[in-house]
């Protein structure tokens, strides 16, 4: 008797393990079959709408910051500032600036340049990728691709790992390693300088980055650095849609991409 | 079995004592963090990883090496290392739990890790990592318990502790070639975008782990009178000198394929790490300094007459040890981030915050397998009466 | 018995853990929290409803609007349709011609609304780290 209560509780228990193996299973198979909307699977996306840019190097006039500063003041980005007034570049966040030519496109050579070139900045921000690499290693898929194909952040789901961080090969990420309303341009809510009562703070331990504007998207606005840019440099629309300004421009005009070896297929484009 | 680690000598509770202060300065510091956000460590957006995720790359190489003393023992059935394979198997619950609260340092927002498990991710290695490392140990601490147990009551261990030890000899490889797989498959990171990262992984881990169990056998047998086996060590310490031999020509193959294809992208983070990029030098002398003890160990460790003599050994696996920490735990990890992805240099330096909880991990570490020790062995030396 | 002065030390220690709701709590609120809703007019959902379920409702609202661009809710009491919304305003997405209505439109006392039963049940809703709490309504 004793022996068969024995091989009674060990059948039990492997039974019960092996019923809540195949529920888990099945839930993460489940799971699986949601990969590929947030892989970003080439083949659904031709079919759908993908948002894309083209900046016209040409026509970014120089030392213009509008798009940085319309879109950092709108979405609430901090400026950290070490205690003497320089910027604090430790804790630096930015969604959208200007790097030198060289620096921009290093896969591409910097001998002899044009003269336009030497001194060209370009405005560089997040290319919200067709094959994002940081969607693809993102453990709780805060990091996503939407079906529009923008690249969004989930600030309620990131964990914090800036695995994305070291993912992204073009360094459009930036990391809030502190309180972001630490920042003085963030300190005083209420105030009308600064801050956009519309758009939330993100909270410290978060990523961050260009999320194409995807609240003024949703009232059938453009992004703000497109609509404000005084030399009308960028252009916005639907990359999948043929008859669309953006195709136009594209198809009329010698465009390159950032480190287009790698086969993230950035959705960003260059005339230079 | 564990209430053994609750008697000891003066020295043991010293060492304890000692061990908990270093825990609770690290705790205390980790408070700190928690209140203002990791900002008081040296990391930045450009160097978006520090010393923490540097710590647990290290530390995963050091949990897999217990398979090395795993394998020959029971897949062929080298008996000598009866007496030590619970030290590898302690050693590795001790790595892989540092390594996880390094992960949970490093963390933006700790109170959220378990959205890795209610979003699980599949495409993600970083999902992997965590899902191998806590099976890992789960397993070791299985593995090594039952073991231990049935050696505690004179009989042999069950029949069905076998397949979770044969289990952990490909897991213990494959947790270290997952971690490798975190940074070789990142498009932009250089340093990181190699082939032979996972092998080089492995190579020193069975490096570095191994010459780890050399000097904790060795230092068993100065505070209490457990004696590995000169057969064992010697063993061990061959293990070490072929490992640290191929881990060497690993590294050296990646200087000529950088090298002579003279590719900027390939040479830049190498040129960083051993002659300075751009006016950039601050990890320079801890590659040269790595390169240096690592050599001057294999030199030690290649002839049998020296590396017979234990004192010796001693000092080239404390030097090698060291060497393979700053290799793989500060010279791989902080040189990946340099050139940044837009060709800019920013250094890195540590944070007096960052240092104490590190320590405070070790400590943590040090405690677990302080305990883990003591009790294996008492049990052995029950046993064995 | 043998160990009384450890077992006796180990209980009283133990008592006093588990009922440390009791004592631990007095010179907190003792009355049930009255939430005062100052605007008239109707939610999207019942009061019964959104007492059980605003938490929920909220989650789900985060999740669908930012990862599946669904910003429009439709009301399970009543059937009708409201921007999801927990305190920016602008333009409405169900009417076009009118401003959009975010919770905190209504109940933008969050003093004597939100906190008065958050602070009672001990809750620390995080939403208002990020999302910017409307000015208060005198």
């Amino acid at each position: 008797m004793e022996d068969s209560r024995r091989e009674f509780l060990k059948k039990a228990g492997v039974g019960s393990l092996v019923g809540l193996g195949v529920v888990s299973a099945i839930s993460v198979i489940a799971e699986k079959t949601s990969i590929a909307s947030s892989v970003g699977d080439a083949a659904a996306d031709a079919s759908g709408t993908r948002y894309g840019l083209v900046i016209d190097t040409k026509k970014c006039i120089e030392d213009c910051t509008v798009c940085s500063d319309v879109c950092h003041a709108i979405h609430n980005v901090p400026d950290h500032r070490l205690p003497d007034g320089k910027p604090d570049l430790k804790n630096e966040i930015k969604w959208i600036w200007k790097e030198p030519h060289v620096n921009t496109f290093p896969s591409k050579s910097g001998e002899f340049l044009s003269d336009d070139l030497a001194k060209k900045h370009h405005v560089v921000l997040c290319n919200h990728c067709k094959e994002p690499p940081c969607v693809r290693v993102c453990p709780t898929k805060a990091t996503f691709k939407r079906a529009d194909g923008i690249v969004l952040m989930d600030f309620h789901r990131c964990i914090g790992c800036r695995f994305c961080m070291a993912a992204c090969p073009y360094g459009s990420r930036s990391f809030n390693w502190k309180d972001p309303r630490q920042a003085d341009n963030l300190k005083v809510i209420g105030k009308d300088t600064g801050f956009d009562r519309e758009f939330p703070t993100r909270e410290r331990g978060v990523v961050e980055k260009c999320n194409l504007c995807a609240e003024r998207l949703a009232k059938g606005l453009i992004p703000a650095c497109v609509e404000k840019c005084p030399g009308k440099a960028m252009t916005f629309g639907d990359l999948n849609d043929k008859g669309s300004e953006i195709r136009k421009v594209l198809a009329s005009n010698s465009t390159i991409q950032r480190k287009s070896e790698l086969g993230t297929g950035p959705s960003v484009f260059y005339i230079v | 079995m564990i209430e053994k680690a609750l008697t000891g000598s003066r020295k043991y509770w010293t060492w304890v004592a000692v061990l908990l202060v270093l825990i609770a300065a690290g705790l205390y510091a980790y408070g700190q963090q928690l209140a203002q956000g990791l900002t008081v460590t040296g990391m930045s957006r450009d160097v978006s990883w520090g010393v923490y995720i540097a710590q647990l790359t290290f530390l995963v190489g050091v949990a897999a090496s217990a398979v090395m003393l795993v394998l020959p023992y029971y897949l062929h059935d080298y008996k000598k290392f009866g007496k030590i394979v619970i030290l590898g198997e302690f050693l590795a619950v001790a790595a892989v739990s540092m390594c996880m609260m390094f992960v949970i340092a490093d963390m933006g927002k700790p109170m959220r890790v378990f959205n890795m498990f209610f979003y699980p991710t599949p495409n993600s290695i970083l999902f992997w990592d965590a899902t191998v490392l806590t099976v890992y140990l789960g397993l070791n601490i299985f593995c090594g318990w039952v073991v231990l147990q049935a050696e505690a009551k004179h009989v042999a261990p069950p029949k069905w502790i076998k397949p979770f030890i044969y289990l952990s000899i490909p897991w213990a490889v494959s947790i270290h070639t997952v971690t490798a797989f975190l940074y070789a498959g990142l498009p932009g990171r250089h340093l990181w975008l190699t082939a032979i990262l996972a092998p080089r992984f492995l190579a020193s881990a069975f490096a570095a782990g191994p010459a780890l169990l050399i000097l904790l056998a060795l230092l068993l047998r100065k505070v209490s009178n457990f004696d590995a086996g000169k057969e064992a060590i010697q063993k061990l310490a061959t293990i070490v000198t072929y490992a640290a031999l191929v881990n060497l020509f690993f590294y050296s193959l990646e200087f000529f394929t950088s090298f002579y294809s003279n590719i900027p992208g390939h040479m830049h983070s190498l040129q960083y790490l051993f002659v300075g990029l751009h006016g950039y030098n601050a990890l320079v002398p801890w590659s040269w300094v790595s390169l240096i003890l690592g050599v001057g160990a294999i030199l030690l460790l290649l002839f049998p007459s020296i590396r017979k003599q234990e004192n010796i050994l001693a000092i080239a696996c404390i030097a090698l040890f060291v060497s393979l920490w700053i290799d793989k735990g500060i010279c791989l990890i902080l040189g990946g981030f340099v050139p940044t992805p837009l060709e800019h240099v920013t250094e890195y330096s540590v944070g007096s915050f960052e240092v104490m909880i590190t320590i405070g991990i070790y400590a943590i570490g040090a405690l677990i397998l302080t305990v883990l020790y003591k009790t294996a062995i008492a049990v052995k030396q029950d046993a064995a009466k | 018995m043998y160990d009384t002065g450890k077992i006796v030390t180990g209980l009283v220690i133990f008592v006093a853990i588990v009922t440390f709701p009791i004592w631990g709590s007095i010179g907190g609120p003792s009355e049930l929290p009255k939430p005062v809703i100052k605007e008239s007019g109707r939610c999207i959902e019942s009061a019964e409803f959104m007492r059980a379920n605003h938490m929920q409702l909220l989650d789900d609202w985060r999740n669908s609007v930012v990862r599946d661009n669904e910003r429009i809710y439709v009301s399970e009491t009543y059937g009708t349709k409201h921007d999801k919304s927990l305190s920016s305003t602008g333009t409405s997405l169900v009417n076009s011609s009118e401003e959009k209505k975010s919770c905190m439109s209504c109940h933008s006392n969050k003093k004597e609304f939100c906190d008065s039963c958050h602070d009672y049940a001990s809750v620390k809703p995080y939403c208002w780290t990020c999302h910017i709490e409307p000015e208060e309504k005198i």
